[in-house]
């Protein structure tokens, strides 16, 4: 089906911009197809349902609109100190000097844009699949465009237990640099991992995480998007969970003028867990975008989706969350909150909570609130003696405490309260 | 130490007066019980004392200790050393019971200039008070008030008052809901902290608190006024006869 004109030319804008499809091998198949796949899909529009609440536009355009790189000053970078296996990418280019071996017991980790070419590899079965089942019912046309157009990324492959957590870091230098990366992680049956990203990687970044994990492997994933204001992003996870395994992700985002982040699960073996986690605080020319589909496609399942914003000075947080229970999908446990704390009536919160259910014997809940801060609590804390100011910060962190229970690692979980205590205390909340 | 002259007091939001004139003067280490019928005003005063937001003082002030107090936030009357236990103590979802009492005595010693309780000291401190409250550890935890009892709550009032130490003490009502063991409980919990440089303004509708917290002075508010000041035995007769006789004897 032909697209309509608007959309071809908006699309042939952008693809002239990007370089041809070029190679030979797995990869170059890979990327000739999801260019099909986003050929017949076209780039996303204002008017289309899924973009409703964000405007996609900045994230079409040919080049990124500039963002200056963010200084933040002395505050140390997230997972410092943390045991870690550490791979940098300068404005989505992967930096040698900067990274540590690709060595790592319990795990294999390559880069795409070295085991590419190869005629057969394990990626093959991941890299753009999972992306392509993704794009029903809904099309993710930028997930379509990272995966025919990615740079580089990891490929990892997690056959036991990782010695440590994979850390990727992503520096933002240049004004006008415009990344796109593409991770894939396989775990085999009963293996573990955890994965840390962090940084704003880019004026404009985009990125897809391709996820397997297999019967009876765990996998967590915490992210910290960096903190500079005009960066502009546009994530994808998609992940399969098979019987008895366990995948959680939590995001923390502070700043950034445009964050749209999706996350495609599907729980496709019995007894498998799904969480998926977001915490973020936004000041002004703030637009953050959770958007969350979650399958149950087996037996007694478990999915949460904790999603919480904090708003202020115009700031605007959109969630979209779906829980879809498939025929069979018995004793599913399916979870989904989305909150928003509007510290001031300037901020908005735009929520679009979703269940759609085909199984009987299922219990899933969902609710979405957005609020002001609690003045009767704040009076409370303040006559006991605590400045206004301390007392909206306990307040906002307590807001914020159930998405960051879903942080499993206590350390990284305490780090990110501090985090989120400086940050309010630079922002100061008002009155 | 705490000075009250011709308080008026009025709604924000509306053309409500609700204090109409009160009077008030109590000196140090001095007890004194508020009693009254419903509406009268009296968690209103103790809440235009404390700084809550929603009052609009259209006359007269309040001093503590020469400090004219309706200037000040909240928590610098609460540094200056006011302290209210609630009416209705308000539940904080997320904030642990112990963060939030250590949040408080460290930012009133701050305030006041002093050094922050260490965590350790804090802890030994905390442990000690609450067992004679007969608040156990696990209440502790969990987050401010909520899913307490109650009595439980009332109890955690008087805990926040023996951590902060403050000189001068309202409470409000904090006997209702409480049990008999526990209003003992919570008596001795005050009778322990009376001293020579404290002083208590006690709100309560029974006559059975002031057994066992005894008063020097006794007041009667009825329409946002005090209308009626005398010693203990005016609580007797409060308990035995009603209001009616002393608003008609008012007029
Ligand atoms: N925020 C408010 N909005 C509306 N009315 C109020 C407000 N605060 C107080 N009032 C009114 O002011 C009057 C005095 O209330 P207050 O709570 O001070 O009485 P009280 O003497 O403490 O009563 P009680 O013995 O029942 O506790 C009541 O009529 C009450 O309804
Ligand atoms: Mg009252």
């Amino acid at each position: 089906m032909a697209l309509p004109k608007a959309k071809e030319d908006a699309l042939q804008a952008r693809l002239a911009a990007l370089p041809a499809i070029a190679g030979k091998g797995w990869l170059a198949a890979a990327r000739a197809e999801a260019l099909a796949r986003l050929t017949a899909m076209g780039l996303p529009a204002r008017r289309d349902e899924y973009w409703r609440y964000t405007d996609p536009a900045t994230l079409n355009s040919a080049e990124p609109t500039p963002a200056v790189r963010f200084d933040a000053g002395d505050e140390a970078a997230p997972f410092d100190g943390m045991d870690r296996l550490k791979l940098v990418f300068v404005d989505g280019v992967f930096d040698a000097a900067a990274s540590d071996d690709l060595t790592l017991s319990g795990v294999n980790i390559e880069r795409l844009a070295q085991a590419g070419d190869t005629d057969i590899h394990w990626a093959q079965g991941l890299y753009g699949v999972l992306e392509a089942r993704g794009q029903t019912p809904v099309v993710r046309p930028f997930a379509a465009l990272n995966t025919a157009f990615a740079t580089d990324g990891v490929l990892i492959h997690v056959t036991g237990r990782a010695a440590k957590p994979v850390s990727l870091i992503y520096v933002h230098n240049s004004d006008t640099s415009d990344a796109i990366l593409h991770h894939c992680v396989k775990l085999d049956p009963g293996a573990e991992l955890t994965l840390l990203e962090n940084g704003p990687a880019a004026a404009r970044f985009s990125k897809v995480l391709e996820v397997e994990v297999a019967d009876g492997a765990s996998f967590h994933h915490i992210r910290i998007q960096g903190r500079d204001h005009q960066r502009r992003a546009v994530t994808h996870i998609f992940a399969r969970i098979g019987a008895k395994s366990e995948m959680r992700s939590f995001t923390l985002t502070a700043n950034g003028r445009l964050t749209r982040n999706e996350a495609v699960l599907e729980l496709t073996g019995d007894e498998g867990r799904a969480h998926v986690a977001g915490a973020a605080v936004g000041d002004g020319d703030f637009h953050h975008d959770d958007t969350v589909f979650i399958t149950h496609d087996a037996e007694a399942c478990e999915s949460r989706q904790v999603f919480k914003k904090v708003l202020m000075n115009g700031a605007t947080g959109v969630f979209q969350g779906k829980i879809l229970v498939k025929p069979g999908a018995q004793k599913t446990d399916g979870y989904q909150i989305s909150q928003s704390l509007l510290l001031d009536e300037d901020s908005q919160f735009l929520a679009k909570p979703e269940l759609e259910i085909y199984a009987d014997d299922v219990k899933c809940s969902h609710g979405s609130t957005s609020g002001a801060i609690d003045e009767t609590a704040l009076f409370y804390l303040q006559s006991r003696g605590v400045p206004r100011r301390t007392a909206q910060a306990l307040l906002v962190l307590a807001f914020l405490a159930e998405a960051i229970q879903e942080v499993a690692d206590d350390a990284i979980a305490e780090d990110i309260r501090a985090r989120l205590e400086r940050w309010l205390a630079r922002h100061g909340t008002k009155g | 130490m705490l000075e009250i002259k011709n308080l008026h007091v009025k709604l924000e939001e509306e053309d409500k007066v609700i204090l109409r004139g009160v009077d008030l003067s109590i000196g140090a280490g001095e007890v004194h019980a508020i009693m009254g019928p419903n509406g009268s005003g009296k968690s209103t005063l103790s809440y235009v004392l404390a700084g809550r937001d929603g009052y609009e003082v259209t006359e007269g002030s309040a001093t503590l200790d020469g400090q004219e107090l309706l200037e000040m936030e909240p928590e610098e009357r609460a540094a200056a050393g006011l302290f209210l236990a609630f009416q209705y103590p308000v539940e904080i979802p997320g904030v642990g019971n112990m963060t939030f009492l250590r949040t408080a005595v460290n930012a009133q010693r701050k305030a006041r200039g002093e050094e922050e309780l260490s965590a350790g000291d804090f802890l030994k401190i905390v442990r000690e008070k609450a067992k004679t409250l007969k608040i156990d550890a696990e209440m502790l935890k969990r987050p401010v008030n909520v899913g307490f009892s109650g009595g439980e709550k009332k109890r955690n009032e008087i805990l926040q008052m023996a951590m902060l130490e403050p000189r001068m003490c309202i409470l409000d009502e904090t006997d209702s809901g409480l049990d008999v063991d526990a209003m003992k409980l919570v008596s001795d919990g005050v009778n322990a902290l009376r001293s020579e440089g404290r002083s208590f303004l006690v709100i309560t509708h029974y006559q059975r608190l002031l057994d066992h917290i005894k008063p020097d002075v006794v007041h009667i508010m009825a329409a946002g006024r005090i209308i009626k000041t005398g010693g203990p035995e005016l609580a007797l007769e409060v308990e035995q006869n009603g209001y009616a006789d002393i608003l008609s004897e008012v007029g």
